[in-house]
Formats: C-alpha cells, sequence, structure tokens
C-alpha cells in the first residue's frame, strides 16, 4: 500500500498544480494543456484504484474527445500565440466563494458516507463485464436520461448551426 | 518471459525485459516499413531503384538518413510557443509506445495483459491528435496551423469507424482482453471443421475492411494526408520542424503503421496463434512454451503484409478532398458499422 499512497501523492501535487495553472496562466491553449494535466492525473488516480475501466474512459473520453475538441474551437476562433491581458474579468473573486462551498459539500459528502472506512489492502480489479451488468442492471433508467440529454444536446446543436 | 528463459526473474528484470521488448518492437517494424515499402517497393512503383550506395541494395541507407537527422541544427520559429514546440513531437511518440504495450506477441510474452486492452489501445492512440494539434499550433505558421486543424478534424471523424468496427470483435469473442481474443480466434471453429481456427477476417469482413480504412486515415497516409497536404500546406503540421524533432514524428508516424498493423493482426488475422487443433491444444495453458519464440514471427510476418497494403495504398490512390473525406466517414463508414455491429449482436444471439 505504500507505493500507491506514493504515486497518490505525486498525482495529487500534479494536479493541484495544474489546476491552480489553468486560472492562473495568461494564454488560453497553456490553460487548456494544463487542464490535460489535471485529466490525465485523474486518470492516474483511477488506475491506482483499480478501477482501470473508468481510467481508460477517462483518457478516451476527456483527453481524446473533449481536450482535442476545445483547442480544435479555441484554434479555429481566438488562440493568440504570447500572454494575453484580458483573459481575467472584474468579478473572478466570486469563484472563490464558489469554489470553497463546492469544495466543502463534496468534503462533507465523502466524510457523511465513508467517514475512516479503508480500502481494501489488495483491491480486486472490478472487470468490464461487473460495470456493463450494473449499467444495463439497475442503472438503466439514468443511463437512458443520460443518452436523452445527449441527444438534446446533439440536435440542439444542429438546430443553431444549420441556417435552412 | 519468464516461462521462455526457464528460470524465475525478479519482477524488476521482468519490467526491464518488457520495456526493452516494447522498445524493439516499436523501432524494428517502422524500420522495416521505411526500408522495404517507403525506399524500395515505391522505387519499384515508380520504375526506379531507390536507395542503393548504402550497403548492399542501399540498406543501410536509414542509418544514413538518422545519422543525417541526428546532425542537423534543432531550429524553431523565433514566434514560436518554444516548449510547446518542442513536447508536441514526443506527445506524439508517447502515444506510440503506450499503444504496443498492450499487444500480445505470444503466450507469455506479452508487455502487459490488461484486461480491457482492445478499450486502452482505443483510448491511448487518439491521445497523439493532441500532439498534432499543439504542433500546428506552437509553429506560429499559417500553414501549420490549417495543418493541424485539419489533422484533428480527420483524426476525430476516423476515429469513431475504427471504435465501432473493433466492437463487432468484442462482441464475438466476448472480451476486450487481446490475449482472449487471440486464443478464441485459434481454438474456434467453423461449423464443426477446426482446421484453421475461427480468424475473425472471415465473419467480421466488413469490420476488418473499415479497420484498415480508418487505421489509413489515422496515420494521415494518402489518399487520406489532407493534414499534410504538400501541394497546398508546405508540410502541414510538420513545417517548421527539422532535425531530431521532424526524425521523431517521421519515426512516430511509421511506427504507428507498424503497431496499428499489429492490433490489426490480432484482431482479426488470428493474431500470434497457429490454429490449436493441429497441436492438440484447447486452451491457452496448454499451449507449448515454444510459441513464445514462434509467436513473434508470425506476429511480424502478419503485420508486414497489413503494413504492405496500406503502403500499397498509400503509393497508388490520389489525395480526397476534405468535404469527400469528411462526407466518406460519416456518411458512409459510420452507418455501416453500426449496421455490422447490429448483425453481429444478431447472429450472435441467434447461435
Amino acid at each position: 500500500m505504500v507505493a500507491q499512497n506514493i504515486f497518490f501523492a505525486i498525482f495529487a501535487v500534479i494536479m493541484v498544480v495544474g489546476a491552480l495553472r489553468v486560472v492562473t496562466s495568461n494564454n488560453v491553449v497553456h490553460a487548456a494543456l494544463w487542464l490535460v494535466t489535471v485529466l490525465a492525473g485523474a486518470a492516474g488516480q483511477y488506475i491506482l484504484l483499480s478501477a482501470e475501466f473508468v481510467a481508460v474512459t477517462q483518457v478516451l473520453v476527456y483527453i481524446g474527445a473533449v481536450m482535442v475538441l476545445f483547442l480544435f474551437g479555441t484554434m479555429l476562433t481566438r488562440a493568440r500565440l504570447g500572454e494575453e491581458t484580458d483573459l481575467n474579468n472584474k468579478t473572478w473573486i466570486l469563484g472563490i466563494p464558489v469554489a470553497l462551498l463546492l469544495f466543502g459539500t463534496m468534503s462533507y459528502a465523502l466524510i457523511d458516507s465513508f467517514g475512516d472506512e479503508k480500502l481494501p489492502e489488495n483491491a480486486v480489479v472490478v472487470s468490464t463485464q461487473v460495470i456493463s451488468d450494473q449499467i444495463f442492471g439497475p442503472y438503466l433508467i439514468p443511463f437512458w436520461a443520460l443518452s436523452f440529454v445527449l441527444l438534446a444536446a446533439t440536435i440542439g446543436a444542429i438546430v443553431l448551426a444549420r441556417k435552412d | 518471459m519468464s516461462v521462455l528463459l526457464a528460470v524465475d526473474m525478479p519482477y524488476w528484470l521482468q519490467t526491464i525485459l518488457r520495456v526493452l521488448g516494447g522498445t524493439v518492437a516499436v523501432l524494428l517494424p517502422a524500420g522495416t516499413i521505411v526500408y522495404v515499402f517507403l525506399f524500395k517497393m515505391m522505387s519499384f512503383m515508380q520504375s526506379r531503384l531507390g536507395p542503393m550506395e548504402a550497403g548492399p541494395y542501399g540498406a543501410f541507407q536509414l542509418f544514413a538518413e538518422v545519422g543525417k537527422w541526428l546532425q542537423k541544427e534543432d531550429l524553431y520559429p523565433d514566434r514560436a510557443d518554444k516548449f510547446i514546440f518542442k513536447i508536441a513531437p514526443i506527445v506524439v511518440l508517447t502515444s506510440t509506445f503506450l499503444l504496443v504495450a498492450v499487444v500480445p506477441f505470444g503466450p507469455d510474452a506479452w508487455f502487459t495483459n490488461f484486461e480491457a486492452g482492445v478499450f486502452y489501445a482505443l483510448a491511448v492512440s487518439s491521445v497523439s491528435v493532441l500532439g498534432i494539434l499543439i504542433a500546428g499550433w506552437a509553429s506560429a505558421n499559417k500553414y501549420s496551423l490549417l495543418g493541424g486543424l485539419r489533422a484533428a478534424g480527420q483524426l476525430i471523424a476516423y476515429e469513431l469507424p475504427m471504435v465501432l468496427a473493433v466492437i463487432g470483435v468484442v462482441i464475438q469473442a466476448g472480451s476486450m482482453n487481446f490475449q482472449e481474443i487471440v486464443v478464441a480466434q485459434n481454438a474456434g471453429e467453423i461449423f464443426g471443421w477446426n482446421g484453421i481456427g475461427n480468424p475473425y477476417i472471415l465473419t467480421q469482413m466488413v469490420g476488418f475492411i473499415i479497420f484498415m480504412i480508418a487505421v489509413q486515415a489515422e496515420l494521415t497516409q494518402t489518399p487520406f494526408d489532407m493534414p499534410i497536404a504538400e501541394s497546398e500546406l508546405v508540410s502541414g503540421y510538420m513545417t517548421e520542424y527539422s532535425g531530431f524533432r521532424f526524425l521523431m514524428f517521421f519515426i512516430g508516424e511509421f511506427a504507428t503503421a507498424g503497431v496499428f498493423s499489429l492490433i490489426a493482426a490480432a484482431l482479426f488475422l488470428g493474431g500470434w496463434g497457429i490454429p490449436f487443433a493441429w497441436f492438440g491444444w484447447d486452451s491457452m495453458d496448454s499451449v507449448d512454451n515454444w510459441m513464445n519464440i514462434v509467436g513473434p514471427l508470425i506476429m511480424f510476418t502478419k503485420m508486414m503484409v497489413l503494413s504492405g497494403i496500406i503502403m500499397w495504398v498509400r503509393f497508388s490512390y490520389p489525395r480526397f478532398r476534405e468535404d469527400q473525406l469528411q462526407k466518406f466517414a460519416w456518411k458512409v463508414l459510420i452507418p455501416v458499422s453500426l449496421l455490422n455491429i447490429m448483425a453481429t449482436a444478431i447472429l450472435k444471439v441467434a447461435f
């Protein structure tokens, strides 16, 4: 368990530094690349928790698709090289209480539901079949609901993009 | 691997051997593809001799080329984003090295026996898009940026048919683990006849064709070479790169061709195995140890055949236009692969 703890600490430091640089860097593309670091760190944390399917999904969806589309969109519109000065606006200070509130709520929820319960020493790797049995069994209705949300988003994008 | 050498190796030694094996499995196919296909087959198809001076029939030309690239100055444009410009080729090459990690070469000759191997391969192959995109942006050159944007649009579009084509194989094998897929093909039988196993190229012919087309596009090889179209964009996202960093892009391109051929061989052509019925094997455990030596050779042969097809198509066809390219992915490949998934699922349940 010691090796896992060391790697947890390394990933956690990388993620915290990356998250701070996302909001403080002076270039949109740099901020996006720091966000990639944070998301890759999250994938590493999932591996440490023996949740390999979730880790691979994290890489495929967030790094391979979302961040690529994000960078694609920024580069098509307004990604200048070098530092930019107008990336901040005056209300950035409001973000701090929101972040603290979110941190408090999530910490409370985690401590409330798990307490001082510990992870098993040698966690069993959750196989893909177990996950699919869960998704297409007890969680079928939420899965359908999510699919409808995505479908609605797709139709909305088509309606906005088509002129005729 | 420990069985192969008949000694019990400590974990760290196994790890070092696997990392070395992975490096060989990336660089050896890349070098072979460049020499055999890019230098010699292309020359033959264009009625010329190709490199002849360095070594017998120019066999050492590749070493000369690498020596030349290593000596060149590592230039970067004045207005470029230097750090990102420098790491971009490393991102592309890293994705290739990560990709080979799940390809099995024999019953014990694997680098990592990942449960969700197929899914992992598709995920890490999509990371290279990120490297190409930031290479184009950081070059401070409008041709590079256009090349990077074209590459991103193309790779996203062809990622989907690739994932969907593989799902047919996953349904038929009932597993996402490469080893189990290979075993399922070699232990399988066609209507009770087990003479050649059941390579999925027979049942998943549609999936195989879609997969190879998508690989061609993912590698940005002609006819899908809009991102580096040399008559329009100089050399696309690679325009500003020189010396060692260009070499990294170059190795990345051909090494990825080799690794994708290895993956296609494992998914559709039976991988490292020979039909198990020939030697009376019935499962993974009864496979003889000598397969750890023969397996890599079989994989290498299949890799050469498949990358030969990729290069053959590359040298034969003219380039697609951007709109044709996108239409082909979204209006032909994706619907066909969805139909393939439906048909496979229905037949899987029926039999």
